[in-house]
């Protein structure tokens, strides 16, 4: 065991750099910077052997990224907010390409008007790129999520965003185990690319492609842009087990205890089950603990993977409550959250009619204490017993 | 010249059956671009003519790996290759050429070309230039005349001059910078051999007369293309080290002071339909402010 008091940011930077990753290409935007300031340390000082690109915007950073993944690098890039949304013709070519590139992005609100501070705007706006996303609840996580990343992806060849609370994570110490380099090596084999550059033949990647199926020069049927679609689609879904299955073996071998796609805190017996991404959702565990001082029965539910995502899971773990309460930093504006949209969707498959309510809270960085979503729990049941439900959005300390 | 045109690599890399418009001087440049490129080269290509003239999935016409990218990208995929290579320790064997239209140089590509020409990024990029998007249908674009009708300045014309890209490449750490012609493939083939060799950002420039585009009849492209050169439109040159120099025709024309007026290539195409006397004054300006500018630099070295 090694462990270290830093920051989100260093421990993400520390994870890239035990992936050997070859490769990396990024552009400043706060607060991701120093995940960037610290890889060029470590190439500089020839501690990590990699090319780094300082390119000149974030749309480049994840081009260079998909042509060095796609030519046989492990590659890797940060950023947040508009450097996120800024590069999304790249994310969706990124996914389209099928190339296993990890990306951390340190959530940040998203202006106008500006904003530095945290919410998770930017990466739930982009669920529908074909990225698997994965949210870090604390400082250890992020490193080993993004070591988990690099096998997930390189498994599925899938994109991998490893996402993070903006300051409350990037930039605040914890202690964080970090595991050893000999140990990721047996753990992360090196990545084979499925194109080969090398060989005679050479190939065209990302041509036009019709709708429709075509054959080729050699009789062989191929896919249409339809079926191209469909088998992202299902490499998302499928993921699932790999996500699972990596999260096990890399708990087993570095003993630890997270959850592969959603995790559960106090549930077993709860009537109310509190439901969160990242960061807030640790924090409702201390709201369900001072609420539980009340006798109120309550559990939370962290998603840690929003895409795929777990509707299964989700609804077995919300099948015997009586009251769910989403927080979450993120609208999709003239609709709801887009958390509780989601949970919503999953528990209507689920045949679950369980009443929801759900908080938008902390955008741009507003606070959000646990005593405040304890008091915020407890007014939505008084609603909900009522069954009074004209509000089911509201807007946590507006 | 066209006794040493035999030298020229006999493998074909530009297939028949390729997807090219009739009369396509792009088609015509790029059979001597992979020509004189060859083997071990990965291109990577934005949105263009170009992603056309290679076909659609699954058959390619182009007997040559190439990596599609995003329009706004095409210097950056570059750098993105030459990264991979140079950590995969493949950089010795392989060489990465960009390859744009106007569009995806002048325009949506600037800021990732200005990125990967100031990283000193070691490539080719080659920008052909068919002075607007004429992929979507004959729009205008920064690389459009003067005079120019466009399916976006229908009725006005375009009413400035286009940019001077040479100048705005020049303005970074290139090693070489070159403008051609598919009217001389040897020209343009030999300075694509020279740039192989050469360290650092290679950018070369070729002018392609588009027919549909451009209003003219398809078996005119390179009578076009010559007449561009002949009026100075169209620059035969290379720039080592900063150093510039006529090369070909237009050498031959600057030592002769041959140099012909804008009139007759103007006369020749229907997109100049709407120009004004005023505007082929101006026009002509341009182009004479340029060419002296160009022999004072070609006396000077």
């Amino acid at each position: 065991m090694s462990v270290k008091i830093i920051t989100g940011n260093s421990a993400a930077a520390l994870g890239a750099k035990i992936c050997k990753v070859q490769v990396i290409s990024a552009y400043p935007i706060t607060p991701q910077t120093s995940v960037t300031e610290t890889l060029s340390q470590y190439v500089e000082a020839g501690d990590l052997k990699a090319e780094y690109v300082r390119v000149e915007s974030e749309h480049s950073a994840l081009t260079v990224c998909i042509s060095a993944s796609t030519v046989g690098a492990r590659s890797f890039t940060s950023t947040s907010s508009h450097g996120l949304l800024y590069m999304h013709e790249q994310v969706h070519w990124a996914a389209g390409s099928r190339l296993p590139i990890v990306m951390c992005c340190v959530n940040r609100g998203v202006g106008a008007p500006w904003t530095i501070f945290n919410d998770q705007q930017d990466s739930l706006s982009q669920r529908d790129t074909g990225w698997i996303q994965l949210y870090c609840k604390d400082n250890q996580e992020i490193i080993d999520t993004v070591i988990q990343a690099y096998k997930i992806a390189e498994t599925s060849y899938l994109p991998v965003m490893v996402c993070y609370d903006g300051f409350l994570l990037s930039h605040t110490m914890m202690p964080v185990d970090i595991p050893k380099e000999k140990d990721v090596d047996k753990f992360l084999p090196p990545y084979k690319p499925y194109l080969s550059f090398s060989k005679k033949e050479p190939i065209n990647v990302n041509p036009v492609v019709f709708p429709w199926k075509r054959e080729d020069s050699k009789g062989v049927v191929r896919d249409g842009y339809m079926e191209l679609r469909q088998k992202l689609n299902e490499a998302l879904i499928s993921s699932k087990d790999t996500i699972l299955n990596i999260n096990n073996e890399f708990n087993k071998l570095f003993k630890r205890e997270s959850a592969g796609l959603i995790w559960e805190y106090n549930t077993k017996d709860a009537e109310v089950c509190i439901i969160g991404i990242g960061s807030i959702a640790s924090e409702s565990e201390e709201a369900a603990d001072l609420l539980r001082k009340e006798k109120i029965k309550v559990g939370v539910l962290g998603i840690r993977c929003f895409r795929p995502f777990p509707k299964e899971e989700i609804v077995s773990a919300l099948k015997n409550k009586k009251y769910i309460i989403v927080f979450e930093k993120a609208v999709s504006y003239g609709f709801e959250g887009i958390v509780a949209s989601e949970v919503k969707s999953a528990l209507y498959d689920g045949g679950i009619k369980t009443p929801l309510f759900s908080y938008i809270a902390g955008l741009g960085g507003r606070d959000v204490k646990p005593s405040d979503i304890a008091s915020e729990v407890k007014k939505a049941l008084l609603e909900m017993k009522k069954k009074n439900f004209k509000n089911q959005t509201k807007w946590f300390g507006c | 010249m066209p006794d040493k045109l035999f030298k020229i690599e006999k493998k074909e890399y530009l297939l028949p059956g390729n997807r090219a418009c009739q009369g396509c001087s792009l088609a015509l440049a790029y059979r001597y671009v992979l020509k004189a490129l060859g083997k071990n080269v990965i291109y990577t290509l934005p949105a263009s003519c170009l992603t056309v003239v290679y076909g659609l999935y699954p058959i390619s016409s182009v007997d040559a790996s190439l990596i599609n990218c995003t329009f706004p990208s095409c210097a950056a995929s570059a750098s993105g290759i030459v990264a991979a290579l140079k950590a995969l320790k493949r950089d010795k064997d392989t060489n990465v050429v960009a390859i744009a239209g106007d569009g995806g140089t002048f325009d949506i590509g600037m800021q990732a070309l200005s990125g990967a020409l100031e990283r000193q990024t070691n490539f080719i990029f080659i920008c052909y230039n068919n002075e607007g998007y004429m992929n979507t249908g004959t729009q205008r674009s920064s690389a459009t005349p003067l005079g120019a009708i466009t399916s976006t300045t229908p009725f006005l014309t375009k009413l400035e001059p286009q940019k001077d890209i040479i100048k705005i490449v020049e303005a970074h750490n290139v090693s070489y910078v070159a403008s051609s012609s598919p009217a001389y493939p040897k020209d343009l083939y030999d300075k694509l051999v020279k740039a192989k060799g050469i360290k650092g950002s290679k950018f070369m420039h070729i002018l392609t007369p588009c027919p549909p585009g451009w209003g003219f009849p398809i078996n005119h492209s390179v009578k076009i293309a010559k007449l561009s050169v002949d009026c100075g439109v169209s620059v035969l040159f290379e720039i080592e080290d900063g150093k510039f120099q006529f090369t070909g025709r237009s050498k031959f024309l600057a030592e002769k002071n041959k140099k012909k007026d804008v009139t007759e290539y103007i006369k020749a195409q229907k997109r100049f339909d709407k120009i004004s006397d005023s505007q082929i004054e101006d026009f002509q300006k341009w182009v004479d402010m340029r060419w002296k500018n160009y022999l004072h630099r070609n006396n000077a070295s």
